[in-house]
Formats: C-alpha cells, structure tokens, sequence
C-alpha cells in the first residue's frame, strides 16, 4: 500500500494497446461479477445451514424418530408445547441461565480488570499479553481434558494443593453443587483472555489527549475512569460480553467432556438436553422443536449483538 | 482505524507518552499491580504447564498423591506412544491427526476460495440490502451445532455423507465461510477501490483488476484469514463427534475425547496427545496475533 503511483504506473504501458471498455458494457459485467463471486458462498449457506434448520423446522411438526424411521406423522405444535411446559426442560434453562450469567459475568470482571491493569505497564505488555491469551486458542475439547485431569477428586492437583495448606478435598465435578460451579470456572479460564484481549483494544484506543486535559483538571482517577474511559470502552466492551454470552448459551463440548452434564443433571445445560433427546433418546421431532426454540433465542441475542456492533461502526 | 489492534498485543508503540499519573499512583502501587498481574498470569497459564509435566512425567508420578511439582523422572514415552502402537505400526490417534490435517485444510482452502471473492464483491459493489444479507451471513455462524448437527445427521445419513471426509470438509466450510467473508471483507475494504479503477481506465477488465492488482495486497489479510479458519477446524468437536463414526474418518478431537472413554485413564497419555494438538494452533494464533481481535470476532469487530 505504500505507493499507489508504482501500481498504477506499469500497466499504462501495455493499456495503450487496448482500449478501454465502454462504460454501459463494464457495469453489466460489474453485475454479472457480483452474482458470480457472492453466490457460491450463500448456496453453500443455503444448502449447509439454512435447508438443514428448514427441514429442522418441518421436523418440528412431526413425532420423527431417527431410529424408528418410517413416515412422519404431524402433530402440529404438540412438540412444542411439550417442550415448553415441562418442567425438565425449565430445570435445564435454569441451569443455563445460571452457567451464562455466572460465567460472562465472571469473564468480563476479571478480563476487563486484567486488561486495565495490562493498559497501565509500559514495558512487558506485548509478552503479557500473549501469555494471557493462551487459553482462548485452545480447542474446548483439550481445555475440559485438562481441567478434568486438574479437578479429579483423588488425585488431581487442585485437591492436592487444597490439602497442602490444610483445607479439605473437594469433589469438583461429582457433587451436584460444587459441578456447575466448576464448569463456570473453567470456562472462566478459558475465555477471560477473550474479554480481555477486546477491552485492551478499547482501552488502548482511548487518546491520550483526554487524560492529559483531565488530569490538568486535577480529576481524581476514579473521575478519569468513569468519565473517561469507561464510556469509551464500554461499547466495545458491550460487543464482547453479548458475544460471550451468545457461546456460552450454545455451549456443548465442555459439558461433554468435563462433566457429560451430570452429577444427577446438575450440569445438563439446553444444549446438552437437546443432544441427549435427539442421540441418546432419539426423539428426533421433539428435538428439532427444542433447537428451534433455541435458534430463536440465539437469533434474539445475535440481533442485539449486530444492533450494537451497528452502533460501534457508525461512531 | 482509531484502535489498533496491534497494539493491544505488541508492545512497541505506545512508549513516547504515558497518561501523567504520577502524582496520584507512586511506587507502591505500581509494585501491587505487577504483583496482581504476576499472580493472575501464574494462574492461567498453570494448567497449560501443569499438562506439559504431566505429558513427561512417568506414570507413577503422575498419578502421585501429593502431587509432584518438581522432582519426577521424566520421560517421553507418553508422546511415543500417541504416534507409536504398542505392536509397532501408527497408532488410530495419529490417524486421526492425518485426518485433522486433511479435512481442516481442505475446508480452509474452499472456505478462502468462495469468500474471498465475495468479501470482494460485497465491499466493491452496491448489493441490496448489503447489511442485511451480511448479518444473515454471520448469523449462520452463531446457530448452536448441537441443533444444526441434528438435520445435517439426516441430510448426511440419506446422501451418504455419514462418516465420510467430505461431509466433515463441507460442514466446515459452510462454518468458516461466513467468518472468512467478514474478515476479509474488512481487509478488503483498506484497499482503495481506486487501484482498481485506475487500473480499469488503463483498460482492464474490472476482473483482471481485481486478480492482477487487488488480490496481491489482499495476500496477507487472506494468510490471517485462513490461519484463524484453520484452527476453527482443527479445534472443531461437534460436528466431528457426531457425523463420523469409524477411527478411519474421525479427527483428533474426538479422538483425544475417547481416550478418558475406559475405565482406566492414562492421563499421561491424554496430556501428551493434548499439547500435541494444542501446539501447530498456539504457533498459529502467534503468527497471527496482530489479527486477533477481528480474528476471535469473526472479523466482525475491527477499527
């Protein structure tokens, strides 16, 4: 990008052969390239993820079995309004509300407090950084292998430390409490360097000019901070948390491997109920109508999160 | 172009100046903040070191109570065994890597070849409702896979795509498309469209200037691009878990996920296949951390 001129330059000499195309032929082409170069991507979309939900949806309206197999039966909205009413699938979007409030709440204290912390050093914050953010880059699949490794009961190293200052085992992941909270921690783990690694982008962004005035206005540093840099931050931060939460409501992995949702179903969040319905159950109709339930809240959330990321880029 | 992302990760630029702070902080408190930070950094990188001395620490110490921090024999045996069968051949684990590195790149490269050019046409021509289909197309990438992996599961098992290779190389397209349009719809958008035009009045097609002209700078948004596409496959476990059944087809996260499946767990082995699969996507993320941002997004936030 560094020179425009040299790019420019070299073809002027072969252009003069050929005659520049005329105007009405070249925004044709401009159409027909558009049509070309977009569609492929959306009938990929299409046919991977908007004809599977439709079929998803059709599903919805049957008692379909994967197993059973035969012809589908419609039952209209009775899926729904079986899923709606009972109070096992309640029960499971309590515990996911738990897990989402808890965990992104969590998240976004912690990673926000290391990023303001971060944004403050000089020296050392590019190594900082690149330590902190370790944990985000790894698959959920390794992340719940090492942490279920970390918090077994017998001899995993939490309870060892536990021990050596004198405190009591705990059953981590086998007790219906201590399970949940847990699972919290762990994806705290994992995803505090996401909040993190956003509000330092905000936090570094925000221009020097303004703390120097406030600070010939003798502001107080809480003052600078809460009229300074929090209202600057806090869009982008807002963009991070919403995004948070919209994975953690579609968290699966981690339950799977670190707890497989139990003790009990202590753990079993939505999507781990629909997993359980659709391949262990095989109510395949009662699932689908389940996950569309949950695609709508998503769609809710991933509205709000593009209304707001609308916002960040108009400014 | 307010924030700069690399700044957030490196750390050169911002020391000529320093909010004037000195008055209200001194010495004491600077020493309590790198203390906190020292302590914070201590503990979220544990676990990661914790896996590495299990993956080289002998069977016995791994399983010791207290547990041993520093004086255990160590050995690499738990990282022979994650390639090497106890009879002598490959093990179905490193099958299962060949299959990660097959299927994860495939889906990149098709993922690059039909959102590139989108992300070029979407941020050069006039599109209806451009925001619209844009949001439809990051949306896709925000459904649960547990319930999308429902009707794909029927799709793949009527069209014989269960357990194939390819039904996993084109779900994992589908699911990188959409982050690679965004992402590099943002690149694209830096470059001024007037090379192309002033590439056009010397008489190339709107085709040819993009190719010979455009593309060319692009060339390091799409590497970013395709390295966070990359990792998104390889770390992939829905879609793997589910649409694949036989160790022939199966990738390595599911894979590393079955071996805690027994009654026996040999955690060593577990930690060393884990820092095994960890390592190429944490070489990966550093290569492109000036990126990270847009990149952990799905390119949806960069300024």
């Amino acid at each position: 990008m560094s020179d425009p001129v040299s790019l420019t330059d070299h073809p002027v000499q072969e252009a003069s052969s050929t005659p520049p195309a005329p105007g009405r032929s070249r925004h044709l082409s401009d159409r027909w390239l558009t049509v070309a170069f977009i569609s492929p991507a959306l009938l990929l979309l299409l046919a991977m993820s908007v004809f599977p939900l439709l079929w998803a949806l059709y599903l919805s309206f049957t008692d379909y079995s994967a197993t059973r197999g035969g012809p589908a039966t419609f039952v209209w909205f009775e899926n729904f309004t079986a899923i709606l009413t009972s109070a096992q699938v309640h029960l499971r979007a309590f515990t996911t509300l738990l897990y989402v409030v808890g965990a992104v709440t969590l998240q976004t204290v912690l990673g926000f407090s290391i990023a303001y912390l971060i944004s403050r050093r000089v020296r050392g914050r590019g190594v900082l950084t690149t330590l902190f953010l370790v944990p985000m880059m790894l698959s959920p699949v390794v992340v719940g292998l090492f942490w279920r490794f970390m918090l077994d009961a017998q001899f995993g190293v939490i309870n060892s430390m536990l021990g050596s200052i004198g405190l009591g085992q705990v059953e981590w992941l086998t007790k219906q409490n201590t399970a949940l909270i847990s699972l919290i921690v762990v994806d705290t783990w994992q995803w505090t360097p996401f909040i993190m690694l956003i509000a330092l982008a905000g936090l570094t962004a925000v221009p020097k000019y303004l703390y120097e005035a406030a600070s010939i206005d003798r502001a107080s540093e809480w003052f600078r901070f809460r009229t300074i840099t929090l209202p600057l931050v806090w869009p982008l931060l807002l963009i991070a948390v919403l995004f948070r939460a919209i994975e953690a409501f579609r968290l699966f992995d981690l339950v799977y491997i670190l707890t497989s949702g139990g003790p009990g179903v202590s753990t079993e969040t939505l999507s781990f109920h629909v997993y359980k319905v659709a391949f262990l159950g095989f109510n395949t109709g009662t699932a689908s109508a389940y996950g569309i339930l949950m695609v709508l809240i998503v769609i809710v959330l991933a509205q709000l999160y593009m209304r707001y990321l609308n916002k960040l880029k108009e400014d | 172009m307010a924030v700069s992302v690399d700044e957030a990760v490196s750390p050169g630029p911002v020391r000529d100046r320093r909010p004037p702070r000195r008055r209200s902080g001194g010495r004491g408190r600077v020493v309590i903040e790198v203390a906190v930070l020292a302590v914070l950094a201590a503990v979220m990188l544990f676990p990661v070191l914790w896996m590495i001395e299990t993956s080289i620490k002998e069977n016995r110490d791994v399983y010791a109570i207290p547990a041993k921090f520093f004086d255990f024999t160590v050995t690499l045996d738990h990282f022979k065994d994650v390639f090497v069968a106890s009879g002598g051949g490959p093990t179905t684990l490193s099958g299962s890597f060949l299959n990660s590195v097959i299927v994860a790149g495939v889906s990149t490269v098709l993922a690059t070849v039909l959102g590139v050019p989108a992300a070029w046409a979407y941020s050069r021509f006039s599109v209806k409702a451009k925001k619209d289909q844009l949001f439809f197309i990051l949306s896709t990438r925000f459904m649960p896979p547990v319930v999308v992996v429902i009707p794909i599961f029927l799709m793949y098992r009527q069209v014989g795509l269960f357990d194939t290779k390819l039904g996993l190389i084109l779900i994992y397209t589908a699911f990188n498309v959409p982050f690679t349009i965004w992402m590099m719809k943002g690149f694209v958008d830096e470059v001024p469209a007037e090379y192309e035009d002033a590439a056009m009045l010397d008489g190339y097609t709107r085709l040819q200037a993009f190719w010979k002209f455009t593309l060319p700078l692009l060339l390091p948004g799409i590497a970013a691009t395709a390295v966070f596409a990359l990792i998104f496959s390889w770390n992939e476990f829905v879609f793997a878990i589910f649409l694949t059944s036989s160790d022939a087809v199966r990738t390595a996260p599911p894979a590393i996920a079955g071996l805690i499946g027994g009654t026996t767990v040999d955690w060593g082995l577990v930690a060393a296949a884990s820092i095994v699969f960890a390592l190429p996507v944490l070489i990966f993320s550093y290569l492109v951390r000036k990126h990270l941002v847009a990149g952990v997004t799905l390119g949806a936030v960069r300024r």
